[in-house]
């Protein structure tokens, strides 16, 4: 199958990156690992006139560390970061996450800043990064922002992402003592999206009662949904695996899903309390756990 | 945007398999295709043609990718490596030995995509586990063989590339 003609233009620095996104606006879009955006190209789904591929930019495929937070370049490959020691020890959950996208091959090209600037409200990074609390770079023309990634989806292929902005970097805050996160995913099999996805966040001062709770589901709306009815239930509560579960339904009936080859509507809610209910069990134990999760 | 410039071609220079391949290319020209028919590597099998099969998968920069989901031009300058670069002469690489003692193949379409995903999982893993063996190459599919051949090739392969050889088969 052959996509449609494009113009290429290869961004030498991020500044001609931006430069060009300028240049071009609305005809263009930002190549990064290609996973999503060639196979839309070849079904014609998309059609961009101009492609400006920053994957040579070396400046945003690095991962670094601050006091309080993992820093991750938008061009970091899932297989670099589900192999990174620094994700693995503050952000495990990500590791979750990037270990249940596509498959291995699709890994060593597709990106983090990708997954989640794509807007897809199928794609796992979303809920993650959102429940996690991270937060996203955009760089334009004016300079950068940063946005919230509770706050980037806003419809189905829609975010806060401007025609004429490139995502230059994921902050992450540290999973440090008395908090924890994890991501559970359920899929048909390998490289499909999710049945029903769950990202949960998890904080307790004496290990034994749920102080704050984020929880963001995948594929069940169309931007990662915030399970808020449930995060209120737990709040407050001693655990026990029976309050886990009663969140898991609470989240089951802010799911939205809709019937598809994956399942039917109630299917899919079903598989959304069960999912929601094994995160919260695991970033509990990365509660307990302390530090390296 | 003029359309000229829509259609306008790109020279392009890639090492295949060791050597320099030149050529003038459109820029939506996929990576599978450019190798295929621009460098005659049929070893290189288009088979969903949706990045799922794997049949197209080749290395790059010594890393598995779908050669189907690649344009050329962002291939310019990187190093590529198909199934017809991996043998020495006559003497067949240790993972091809493996996939024809063990039998891991029936037609035969989707075997250089596992073997170039196999040659990358033990390049990262030199001792893989059934487990992570089947995860390594879950991007491959193979329609006649159900996989157990292909596992107990890639588990071999380990032994013979790998360092101890600790006798699992």
């Amino acid at each position: 199958m052959y996509p449609p003609r494009f113009k290429y233009v290869p961004a030498r620095s991020l500044e001609e990156a931006v430069d060009e996104l300028a240049n071009y606006g609305y005809e263009a879009k930002v190549l990064a690992g290609g996973q999503s955006l060639i196979p839309m190209m070849k079904l014609r789904l998309a059609s961009p006139s101009v492609l400006i591929d920053i994957s040579r930019l070396e400046s945003l495929a690095t991962i670094s560390e601050t006091a309080q937070e993992v820093r991750i370049g938008a061009m970091v490959t899932e297989s670099a970061l589900e192999r990174s020691p620094v994700v693995a020890g503050w952000a495990p959950a990500l590791i979750d996450t990037s270990r249940v996208i596509a498959d291995p091959l699709v890994r060593n090209l597709a990106t983090v800043g990708g997954n989640a600037a794509h807007g897809d409200p199928a794609n796992d990074h979303p809920a993650t990064l959102a429940a996690t609390g991270a937060s996203f770079t955009l760089l334009g023309p004016d300079g950068s922002r940063t946005v919230p990634a509770g706050d980037f989806f806003e419809d189905i292929f829609t975010t806060a992402l401007e025609p004429d902005e490139i995502m230059t970097e994921i902050a992450v805050p540290k999973q440090k003592a008395g908090t924890g996160s994890a991501y559970i995913k359920y899929e048909r099999q390998v490289g499909d999206y999710a049945i029903a996805g769950a990202a949960a966040y998890l904080k307790s001062d004496d290990s034994s009662t749920v102080g704050d709770a984020r929880i963001y589901l995948t594929n069940l709306g169309p931007i990662p949904v915030r399970a808020t009815d449930a995060e209120s239930l737990l709040e407050g509560q001693t655990v026990s695996r029976r309050l886990f579960k009663e969140a898991g339904s609470a989240a089951a009936c802010a799911a939205q899903p809709w019937s598809d080859m994956r399942g039917s509507s109630e299917y899919r809610r079903r598989v959304a309390a069960m999912v929601t209910g094994q995160a919260l069990e695991k970033a509990w134990t990365r509660v307990r756990k302390g530090r390296h999760g | 945007m003029d359309e000229s410039a829509a259609t306008d071609r790109l020279d392009v220079s890639i090492s295949v398999n060791g050597e320099t391949v030149t050529a003038s290319v459109e820029p939506r020209l996929l990576l599978a295709h450019f190798l295929r028919e621009e460098a005659h590597l049929a070893g290189v099998r288009i088979g969903c043609d949706t990045t799922s099969c794997g049949a197209c998968a080749v290395l790059l920069d010594g890393r598995a990718a779908k050669s189907c989901t690649l344009f050329t031009v962002q291939v310019a300058d990187r190093t590529v490596t198909t199934i017809e670069g991996i043998a020495d002469d006559d003497r067949l690489h240790p993972v091809q030995a493996a996939f024809r003692e063990e039998h891991a193949l029936q037609c035969g379409f989707c075997t250089s995509g596992f073997v170039m995903a196999t040659i990358e999982l033990l390049e990262r893993n030199p001792e893989p586990d059934e487990r992570e063996v089947r995860e390594g190459l879950s991007g491959n599919l193979c329609r006649c063989t159900g996989y157990v051949n292909i596992v107990a090739a890639a588990l071999r392969a380990a032994n013979k590339v790998g360092r101890t050889g600790k006798g699992r088969m």
